[in-house]
């Protein structure tokens, strides 16, 4: 069976949606994690995975970079298959990518500066020069101006958390995900973090996902989301957050948008 | 604590002085032992008026004492515990036990076989595609495909070669050392001295010397290896890499791969060396022989061919143990005890494949009489 994306339920229905999942079973082995996800996102949209822990938030974004195989369905980009793709279109399609990983996954024996221009290097076909200024900007645009000589085990959390920001941004991509990106983070540095991927967004158009549990976050930021439970192991809400906030459709979305203990 | 019986049918279990984990606790199984609890009794009661401190050792011995109560039929009646306690055992036992884990399912023998033997094809599977992954990234190296970063190259070979001439140093003369030593008295009884200069010289140069430094860079860089590789993978880098299109192999382990086939060999004509100056002390210092006379002895029996057999072997202990502390590096788990199994595999899997690799090179070089 072929399978096409739908079409987002976009308030301009012509707009083309940038990512499109279509009927996603996750498993590792034997052991179902979710099933039937479907759902779209538009460009420029900042779109949030939520869910509780171990409800395969992470996972689903292993899909949606080709970290991981699904057990059934697809992920399309642009309206072309990732999973059918060969792997030299995936490749293609991973280069619109960014990813900033829940752990940061700095490449530790590199500076930050290094971390940046390492993606220069392999895909452009820029100068020594050149890429090193390309670099320094991107750590210009996350705060990070100055610490461009630094290793990744130099900095504190939050700088590292940006530092992988810069090196998402690497490549300009069309879109960038983010796992967990407050994990480690003091609110203010969360809050902080929100704002740069909205200036990033508004400034750069970049499509953005994030996986998160961070209601504040969520909120902040989010202009679409779906709601991914642990218990019935599928997708229990798709919508703008503050919309699911404020007419939850059922209890157990409720009780996490309003960090509600489910067995009171 | 005391057991009384209230009544016909209802026993009540007063609970005094204090109940924490670290005093010596009654268990709930000593109130079910007692006599005639069972047996005509439908009702438990507690009486906590006198409970003194106490902490999760109560809780474990009512919770363990009610579940067997209501599996023997007894209603028990809770009014009597402290409110903390009845807080505390409603929130122990409001957290549903789900399946998150499922069951283990016990295959029967064939279907054990069955998932072993399919085990065992994906691992071998994973295996070749390692290492044609590998040898392809090696191939691209030469048409220009793919680019080494040479700066991290060079901080490669210091931390592989430079760094291990102390220990290579050490271990090669001792080795020479106690080959020597240990044919000195019948070489001596035998009044042929002079033969521990074929003795060392031949045995170090043609196969000891690279055996000795395989099983030191299993050790010591192999386990390395692995540990980096893993350690990225727990961090994430590996898929970092992956989903920027960059291809672990090319950039992780063809340059320790590459590293470990240019050091290997040079330490190993190192290690002969000083396998060599080892036998020298014994022979000057326990045999009475001069060195002008150990080395003369040794330009007329070692050849070129000896050195050369033995940097063959190198080469291929080299390539050996690069695959196999990368492979299992690469294939870590996410925890930090993946790390460690990675790195005792990848030693364990290094220092066998070297005996097997020399083994069977003893074999060729015999077979073609080198």
């Amino acid at each position: 069976m072929v399978m096409t994306p739908t079409a987002a339920p976009s308030a301009d229905p012509d707009v083309r949606p940038r990512i499109s999942v279509v009927d996603l079973d996750m498993a590792y082995g034997g052991l179902l994690i979710q099933r039937d996800i479907s759902f779209t996102v538009r460009p420029a949209e900042i779109f949030v995975v939520m869910g509780g822990s171990g409800s395969g938030k992470s996972t689903l974004l292993r899909h949606l970079v080709g970290l991981k195989a699904p057990a059934r369905g697809d992920v399309f980009y642009d309206g072309r298959s990732l999973w059918t793709a060969d792997p030299a279109e995936r490749d293609d399609l991973m280069r619109r990518v960014g990813v900033v990983y829940q752990s940061n996954a700095l490449w530790s024996s590199l500076t930050l500066s290094e971390n940046v221009a390492l993606l220069l290097e392999e895909f452009t076909d820029l100068s020594a020069g050149e890429i090193r200024d390309a670099a320094a900007l991107k750590l210009a645009l996350v705060g990070l101006a100055g610490f461009e000589d630094y290793y990744p085990s130099e900095v504190s959390g939050g700088m590292a958390k940006r530092a992988a920001l810069a090196r998402a941004l690497a490549l300009d991509p069309e879109i960038l995900f983010l796992d967990e990106p407050s994990t480690g983070l003091d609110p203010i540095s969360a809050r902080l973090l929100d704002d740069l991927v909205l200036d990033l967004r508004d400034g750069l158009g970049t499509t953005v996902v994030v996986v998160t549990h961070d209601l504040a976050s969520i909120q902040a930021i989010g202009d679409n989301s779906v709601f991914l439970d642990t218990e019935t192991k599928t997708m229990m809400a798709h919508g703008n957050p503050k919309a699911l906030l404020a007419d939850p459709p059922n209890p157990r979305v409720r009780a996490f948008l309003n960090r509600e203990s489910v067995y009171q | 604590m005391t057991v009384e019986r209230l009544g016909r049918d209802t026993y009540l279990v007063r609970l005094a002085g204090s109940w924490r984990l670290r005093d010596r606790l009654p268990s709930a199984a000593d109130v079910l032992k007692m006599p005639g609890y069972v047996r005509g009794v439908r009702h438990l009661t507690f009486d906590t008026t006198q409970l003194g401190a106490w902490d999760t050792g109560l809780l474990t011995f009512i919770r363990h004492l009610i579940d067997e109560s209501q599996r023997a039929g007894i209603e028990v009646d809770h009014t009597g515990l402290p409110a903390d306690v009845e807080r505390l055992l409603a929130l122990a036992s409001a957290v549903p036990t789900r399946g998150i884990v499922p069951e283990p399912v016990r295959l029967p023998w064939l279907g054990r076989a069955g998932t072993t033997v399919i085990e065992t094809g994906r691992a071998t599977v994973a295996v070749l595609a390692f290492v044609g992954e590998a040898c392809d990234a090696f191939a691209g190296l030469f048409t220009g495909r793919v680019k080494i970063r040479w700066s991290q190259f060079g901080l490669l070979l210091y931390e592989v070669g430079v760094r291990a001439l102390p220990i290579i140093t050490l271990v090669g003369t001792l080795i020479g050392l106690i080959l020597a030593f240990g044919a000195a008295v019948q070489l001596r009884q035998l009044g042929v001295q002079i033969f521990v200069a074929d003795l060392v010289g031949i045995s170090v140069s043609q196969e000891v010397g690279a055996l000795i430094t395989a099983i030191i860079l299993a050790g010591r860089t192999g386990a390395a290896f692995a540990a980096q590789l893993g350690s990225m993978q727990v961090n994430e880098e590996i898929d970092a890499l992956t989903t920027a299109g960059i291809p672990p192999v090319q950039f992780l382990v063809l340059p320790r791969m590459l590293a470990l086939i240019l050091i290997t060999p040079l330490l190993t004509i190192y290690t002969d060396l000083f396998g060599i100056i080892g036998g020298g002390l014994v022979a000057v210092t326990v045999l009475d022989l001069s060195l002008t006379t150990y080395v003369t002895r040794l330009i007329q029996v070692v050849t070129m061919n000896d050195f050369l057999m033995g940097l063959v072997r190198a080469s291929v202990f080299g390539v050996l143990i690069a695959l196999a502390g990368c492979l299992r590096g690469m294939q870590c788990g996410r925890s930090a005890t993946g790390v460690g199994l990675a790195t005792t595999s990848a030693v364990v899997t290094s220092i066998v494949l070297t005996i097997i690799a020399d083994g069977l090179l003893s074999m060729i070089f015999s077979v073609f009489r080198l």
